[in-house]
């Protein structure tokens, strides 16, 4: 193969991929931004304020402005950092949220294919081992910052996340289990008739509660509790470091709210089977149902107060791993003789 | 029977839910934001702002420098220096307000016997600079020149609680 011919089979196949990288990360990280407001314009609604809204139209450009001013300050490294792994900590945690992504689909293109990345069939166990990954920047940046703050941060991150990741891989069995695949569009096909949330309906909020856990959300928020250890893992970082650290944890809970589309509430299939729900897009569909689970998200956030750390064990490993494991094992029996 | 009422609450995650009720109408409610600097509050006719050094409406300043002002100040924020004018009048030569030290406590206001110094209804007074905040006799009869009418108002207004 001359080199003419090597140039073209590269950009043959890496050029659709590399729009395909973009088409998913550029709108992601809009979302990221957005989501950051209407986060602080929900919550500022519960509490009877009216949130950001002097930058543009009802605060619209507020992000921009906040991405702004993040880029624009210095970073800060600890003299007593590891400094490689200082920096590394935020770029994996970012990194690993975003290749997430690679195997969600988010709705149907004009053959009826799913518009995904890669369509592969072990998507499911794929995605639960990224998001496994997912602590190993939160333990490095601890570690890294050298800091007794940051350091706790850490361990408590590393043992929550750990903790919820056991029932909600118990959780993600029943699914898998009921709908006989772990291709991402095949468990949203299978909810044709009724979606999983209404057949498992305790394992969907199981699976919502421990995603608030996984995020480290409100109000299992103690990682970063701020009233206690400041920022928690973060505490250290400035500028984009932080910024990254702030994306990464933002898309990770735009991924969890779309795992909860996709595997409880029908993926971008419409709530009810009739012409004119057909006739919005699945995109549409798909988009519509990660905004409201993320609004759920915000919600909870603006209600609960924050878990004491040993609540939140107790609570995962006591009252939710039993839950999921009793449920796995009525949902298999349930498939091997109840059909 | 209330433990199996209080278990099934706890397994419906009742309170829970009921706590997201609420928060949810509360979403739904108009809020009390006020858009300060577009929109500000209503303030008391007793709100002790910024001070001022008022005048008669002949135009000649109240202040007769019975320093009672300067002798309850708990800051001890006002410095006062008096001698006699041309026309025999007892008057301030000096009246100096550092709003730094000052606590708006208004103690001055409640110890003037000519209701000179008040405090006025302005409190967007805030400058780049320390040595801005350190007032002079000449600001402070500007101050009293500029808010005479509001502060004419809020006095009658709280006269009869006096």
């Amino acid at each position: 193969m001359d080199i003419a011919n090597l140039l073209s089979f590269g950009l043959n196949t890496l050029l659709p991929i590399l729009a395909g990288v973009l088409l998913i990360s550029i709108p992601l990280m809009i979302s990221v931004a957005y989501l950051t407001l209407a986060e602080r314009k929900v919550i500022a609604a519960m509490q009877l304020r009216k949130g950001p809204n002097i930058v543009g139209p009802f605060g619209l450009f507020q992000p921009f402005a906040d991405a702004i001013k993040m880029i624009t300050k210095e970073t800060i490294v600890p003299s007593g950092a590891n400094r490689l792994l200082f920096m590394l900590a935020p770029m994996m945690t970012f990194i690993l949220a975003m290749v997430a992504w690679a195997v969600i689909p988010v709705g149907l293109d004009f053959n009826g294919n799913p518009l995904v990345l890669a369509d592969i069939n072990l998507g499911i166990l794929y995605l639960f081992a990224v998001s496994s990954l997912g602590v190993y920047g939160i333990i490095v940046a601890g570690w890294a910052s050298n800091s007794t703050y940051a350091f706790l941060g850490a361990l408590r991150s590393a043992a929550q996340m750990v903790s919820y990741e056991v029932s909600i891989g118990f959780i993600i069995v029943t699914v898998v289990l009921l709908n006989g695949s772990m291709n991402l569009t095949d468990i949203v096909n299978a909810q044709k008739d009724y979606w999983n949330a209404l057949l498992l309906f305790p394992m969907f909020i199981l699976f919502f509660i421990s995603a608030l856990a996984e995020t480290n959300r409100s109000p299992f928020d103690l990682p970063e509790g701020e009233s206690e250890i400041v920022a928690g893992y973060f505490v250290e970082y400035s500028s984009m470091s932080f910024g990254l650290f702030f994306l990464g944890e933002y898309a990770n809970m735009i991924l969890m709210s779309a795992m909860t589309v996709l595997l409880f509430l029908g993926g971008w299939l419409p709530p009810l089977d009739i012409a004119a729900f057909h006739a919005i897009p699945a995109l549409i569909w798909f988009l519509f149902k990660v905004a409201m689970v993320l609004f759920c998200f915000l919600w909870v956030r603006a209600t609960m107060p924050r878990y004491r750390y040993d609540q939140l064990m107790r609570l995962g490993w006591k009252v939710f791993l039993p839950l999921s494991l009793a449920m796995v094992v009525l949902t298999a029996a349930y498939v091997v003789y109840g059909r | 029977m209330a433990s199996v009422l209080q278990t099934a609450r706890t397994w419906l995650l009742w309170e829970i839910v009921s706590g997201l009720g609420k928060t949810l109408r509360y979403f739904f409610k108009p809020k009390y934001t006020i858009n300060y600097p577009y929109e500000k509050g209503e303030l008391s006719p007793r709100f002790r702002g910024e001070h001022a050094l008022r005048r008669y409406p002949n135009g000649e300043e109240r202040c007769i420098a019975c320093k009672l002002c300067e002798a309850i100040c708990p800051a001890q924020a006002i410095v006062i220096e008096a001698e006699a004018r041309d026309d025999g009048s007892r008057r301030t030569t000096r009246y100096d307000i550092d709003m730094t030290k000052c606590i708006y406590c208004g103690l001055c206001q409640e110890a003037c016997p000519v209701d000179a110094i008040v405090e006025g209804p302005n409190y967007e007074f805030a400058t780049e600079t320390h040595e801005e905040l350190l007032y002079d006799k000449k600001k402070l009869l500007d101050n009293g020149d500029r808010w005479e009418a509001q502060i004419a108002k809020n006095l009658e207004a709280d006269a009869e609680y006096r």
